[in-house]
């Protein structure tokens, strides 16, 4: 058992580096140790899962109420493994990812190295409070993590703090982190007054007592609070600003464990401390999941920018994990412990696959982004000559998170359809009949996704350059190809042996009151079965099957004596002689027909200008059409509530003075007022 | 020991006659509109010389391009591998289910897609927008038809639900069911690119979907998809025939037995392929943006036939 402390130090020691080493080194260095904390992690995660004895670090104080205590138990290790699966090749990525990145207009020199240094302190402290999150064990403690977590990636998203659209995007996310943390701090107030103490055993032996209008509250607290972490819609705003202007390593952190996080919350408060609920309550997280897995990735198909692509993409996924999570919810409050384990399994299952195909593929974005300067589609193209061993991984995480066979995204979208078909069984016909819906809406959620990553993938990667800048690109530094390999591996380790997977989600919800995930989960063999073994599949022999058949054609076809010699010639032009890449259909283009199919959604403008000669308009001299689309429904809502606070937050500028003294007495004041409130009420 | 040839009797089976399907195929349309037709032994010639041909390549070209046509036959004859076309269920039942031949066929058309835009034509690009945009929106169908078989077999292993449809063929055999597998061949219309979703005879710039990502093949290669796309729409007719009225199939695998079955999988193919050349003759191609609505039929079929199920329960 190492436990937590090893982890804990070695990130502390991290920042410390950062800041006290001169020069680059400390940049280095700090990368180093942030990746040695997360192996450190990975390895407290998998010893707790493996022997099922939590890991506790507590850090008492004189004042009883204000002890942190830390107990990493098996759900917790989960999400702790989650984290160290994308920090530690994201860490081995960073070191060649952020040297020398100087931006060419801002000043060159000395600037450069320090912020470097800064993001290297911040990326340590948002890797330890993460872990700290995961394995807090009061209410306390949980807070501070949260907060300190949001913080960290808060900086790290800024950056230096000279980019407008960075400085934009720290903005949206500061807001609506502070907003969530707002709600997630009332639903553990809400908690641990009525337990009356904040330490989580405390409150989860007491859950029962609460009366349904308060657990109800408590639970759409967590649900919106958590919700606005991962992403769900519409809480989601934050997320395509926020993930393109990190660092490509910080948001493969984001994306692929942070995001998670969220999951973590609502299972935490609504599993583990409420012990579950009505079945509504799942319903309502079915719903939402199932509104973010469309939008997310009807968003994500039009989008030019690779990284807001991603982000996008992101919000679909877990869109995907909280439809497992919400069923869960629903077979839980129906009292079907087996299928609630099915389905929860089903959710983290996903959670852990988007880690390792989202992680890969925004480290493949990075690489792009390295290589070529652009996050634009439009200017890229024909990569995978220049950068062959980044294009094969990049390939790997698109058709992973097509969910195509034999790899890891197809395991958990296929158990997840298995726990909708079996979540038609149940004897509420209402339940039943929504089931289909899930279904049609997944199965659409995984046909764009198809189409979106054959765009994501086929633009930048094939056909010819679509820019200087790209034709220019060179393959990316070892180590930056080191770490993605070890992801696309991940990717296909993952879905070959969904076996081993379970096993270990079978411990990880072991915990869980209400879910019996011992005999539900586990099957020897590389098999995957269904709920109540109603169907199975074996992705190892299906592998093997592809391999074996495809070889055969190929020697089949030797044998057979079909040789063909090959002649290269320039692409079928109509005649024309000289193939150019404005020939090429661009990103746009290849997302035009589903636009027009979901026009009602997208709501386009468009915007189209002729320049005709002055002599005669039958000749034209530039054509400029524009078009865009707007997410005109969070646009909307969150106009109304703009107009709604801002007269409110105008009559709060009348305490504001400006000085010191004023608010050392308002924070004296706040803090009497409470007292008496607490001794009132 | 006679089922362990079965599947691959299913395979060499599907090899061989799917060009012949085609060929009568095509050779039914032509004289359902008045024309001679060429014979039916004609797309095995086709395959013959395109084999004999050297390839010619576009220079932009990179591995995906050369290596996508045995991706699509790999997927293909794997699909033969898991579908009960002869006997029910097979000995390779365990690997894959219905969910992971519609994934399989899914894994085809992503590779396809990026060969399409591979070699930077205009035309392969737009092959491959469109065809993504027809395989994304006939996915919910395709899974909702699925989901429709599964709830009345319980599971969505090919074997188990062509069991149930032989064991207790009165309960089966509802509206649902009809419904189910008109949703069914509306997918199949879509995902083998038949009228009127795509016209497979033409080279018509505007219109091609599938084609328009061959473009650039040549020679042994377009041979390979070439098969591959006969053998899906195959599959694909075998599929629905058996999964539909699976009565013929070989539950107990013996010689006797898989003769029977060849013959009466021969017979409910040829049946399904008059009527679609039938089909054919009498509609016109759809408008690319009124494939949608034909596709919202479907998905709605697919959902009645699931909330059918429900109420005969």
């Amino acid at each position: 058992m190492i436990g937590l402390l090893p982890m804990i130090t070695t990130y502390l020691a991290g920042s410390a580096a950062a800041i006290a080493l001169p020069g680059d080194r400390g940049r280095r260095v700090a990368q180093a140790l942030a990746g040695a904390g997360a192996l450190l992690g990975l390895a407290t995660a998998l010893s707790v899962i493996g022997s099922g004895k939590a890991a506790v670090f507590d850090l008492p104080s004189s004042v009883p109420a204000l002890g942190l205590a830390f107990r990493l138990d098996a759900l917790g290790a989960f999400f702790l493994a989650l984290i160290g699966l994308v920090a530690v090749p994201a860490a081995i990525y960073a070191d060649a990812y952020t040297k020398e990145e100087a931006p060419p207009s801002g000043t060159p020199g000395k600037a450069a190295p320090r912020s470097g240094r800064l993001a290297g302190a911040t990326l340590n402290l948002f890797l330890l409070a993460m872990s700290l999150v995961v394995s807090a064990a009061n209410v306390l403690a949980f807070l501070f993590a949260w907060e300190a977590m949001s913080l960290a990636s808060y900086l790290l998203v800024v950056g230096d703090g000279e980019k407008a659209e960075s400085v934009s995007a720290g903005r949206w996310y500061a807001g609506m982190a502070h907003a969530g943390f707002g709600l997630i701090a009332a639903a553990f107030f809400l908690l641990a007054a009525r337990a009356g103490g904040d330490g989580f055993e405390t409150i989860r032996s007491l859950s029962s007592s609460p009366g349904p209008a308060l657990r109800n509250v408590v639970f759409l607290l967590a649900l919106l609070g958590f919700g606005s972490k991962a992403g769900i819609v519409p809480l989601h705003v934050w997320l395509p600003r926020a993930h393109p202007a990190a660092p490509s390593h910080v948001s493969a952190l984001m994306s692929g464990a942070m995001l998670p996080i969220g999951v973590y919350g609502l299972l935490r408060v609504g599993l583990d401390l409420l012990g579950g609920g009505p079945p509504w309550w799942g319903g309502v997280v079915l719903a939402l999941g199932a509104v973010s897995a469309l939008k997310g990735v009807l968003y994500a198909l039009t989008e030019q920018d690779l990284k807001r692509l991603l982000a996008y993409s992101s919000i679909e996924n877990l869109g995907i994990v909280f439809m497992g999570i919400g069923i869960g919810f629903v077979f839980h409050g129906h009292g079907r412990a087996d299928l609630a384990a099915v389905a929860l399994a089903a959710g983290l299952y996903h959670a852990l696959n988007h880690a390792a195909f989202k992680g890969l593929l925004f480290l493949g974005s990075g690489a792009v982004l390295k290589a070529t300067g652009t996050r634009n589609l439009e200017e890229m193209g024909g990569l995978i000559k220049r950068m062959p061993q980044t294009a094969a991984c990049f390939l790997v995480g698109a058709a992973a998170i097509a969910a195509l066979p034999p790899l890891n995204g197809f395991a958990s979208e296929w158990l997840l359809l298995q726990v909708f078909m079996a979540g038609a069984s149940l004897p509420e016909g209402l339940t039943a009949a929504l089931m289909a819906l899930a279904v049609g809406t997944l199965a659409l959620a995984g046909g764009l996704a198809a189409a979106c990553f054959v765009k994501a993938f086929g633009i930048p990667f094939l056909a010819l350059p679509r820019s200087r800048a790209a034709e220019e690109a060179r393959e990316v530094a070892g180590s930056m190809r080191f770490a993605m390999i070890a992801l696309a591996a991940a990717c296909a380790l993952l879905g070959l042996a969904p076996s081993v997977v379970m096993s270990f989600l079978a411990r990880v919800l072991g915990g869980m009151p209400g879910v019996d995930a011992g005999g539900a989960l586990f099957r020897p063999g590389s098999v995957l079965e269904a709920p109540q073994g109603s169907s199975r599949i074996a992705p190892p022999l299906l592998a093997l099957c592809l391999i074996v058949v495809i070889a055969a054609l190929v020697v089949g076809l030797r044998l057979l004596g079909v040789r063909g010699r090959t002649r290269l010639v320039e692409t079928w032009g109509c005649g024309r002689t000289v193939q150019t890449s404005r020939m090429e259909i661009t990103s746009m283009a290849f997302a035009e027909p589903l636009r027009r199919v979901f026009a009602g959604l997208y709501r386009p403008t468009k915007d189209l200008t002729i320049g005709f000669h002055p002599e005669s308009k039958y000749f034209v001299r530039s054509i400029t059409y524009r078009s865009r689309i707007r997410s005109w429904f969070e646009e909307d809502l969150y106009r109304s509530f703009y107009d709604l606070l801002r007269p409110l937050a105008a009559s709060g500028r009348l305490i504001q003075s400006g000085s010191v003294h004023l608010y050392l007495a308002y924070i004296v004041a706040a803090l009497l007022i409470f007292l008496l409130l607490g001794r009132w009420l | 020991m006679v089922s362990f040839l079965v599947e691959p009797l299913q395979v060499a089976l599907t090899l061989l006659l799917a060009p012949g399907l085609v060929g009568l195929v095509r050779l039914l349309k032509a004289r359902l509109q008045g024309r001679r037709g060429a014979p039916v032994r004609q797309p095995y010639r086709e395959l013959v010389k395109l084999f004999g041909k050297e390839r010619v390549v576009s220079r932009n070209a990179s591995w995906i391009f050369h290596a996508t046509p045995f991706v699509v036959l790999g997927t293909t004859l794997v699909v033969a591998l898991l579908v009960p076309l002869l006997a029910a269920p097979l000995p390779l039942d365990g690997v894959g289910d219905l969910v992971v031949v519609a994934y399989l066929l899914l894994l085809g058309t992503f590779f396809l897609a990026l060969a399409g835009l591979d070699p930077g034509s205009a035309f392969g690009g737009m092959g491959a927008s469109r065809e993504m945009t027809i395989a994304a929106l006939a996915e919910p169908t395709l899974a909702l038809a699925i989901f429709a078989l599964a709830v009345g077999a319980g599971s969505t292993n090919l074997g188990r639900i062509v069991a149930r449809t032989l064991s207790d063929p009165v309960e089966t055999l509802g509206p649902g069911h009809v419904m189910a597998f008109a949703a069914l061949a509306i997918v199949m219309i879509a995902e083998c690119g038949r009228l009127p979703v795509d016209n497979p005879a033409t080279h018509l710039e505007l219109t091609m979907i599938h084609e328009a990502m061959l473009l650039e093949y040549s020679g042994p290669h377009l041979a390979l998809l070439e098969w591959a796309g006969h053998m899906k729409f195959f599959l694909f007719l075998a599929l629905i025939s058996n999964l539909a009225f699976p009565w013929g199939v070989a539950v107990r695998p013996g010689p006797v037995a898989l003769a029977i079955a060849v013959l009466a999988l021969a017979v409910k193919v040829v049946l399904l392929a008059v009527g679609l050349a039938f089909l054919e003759t009498q509609v016109a191609k759809l408008r690319l943006f009124r494939v949608p609505e034909l596709l919202a039929v479907s998905f709605l079929l697919a959902l009645l036939a699931v909330t059918t199920s429900f109420l005969v329960r």
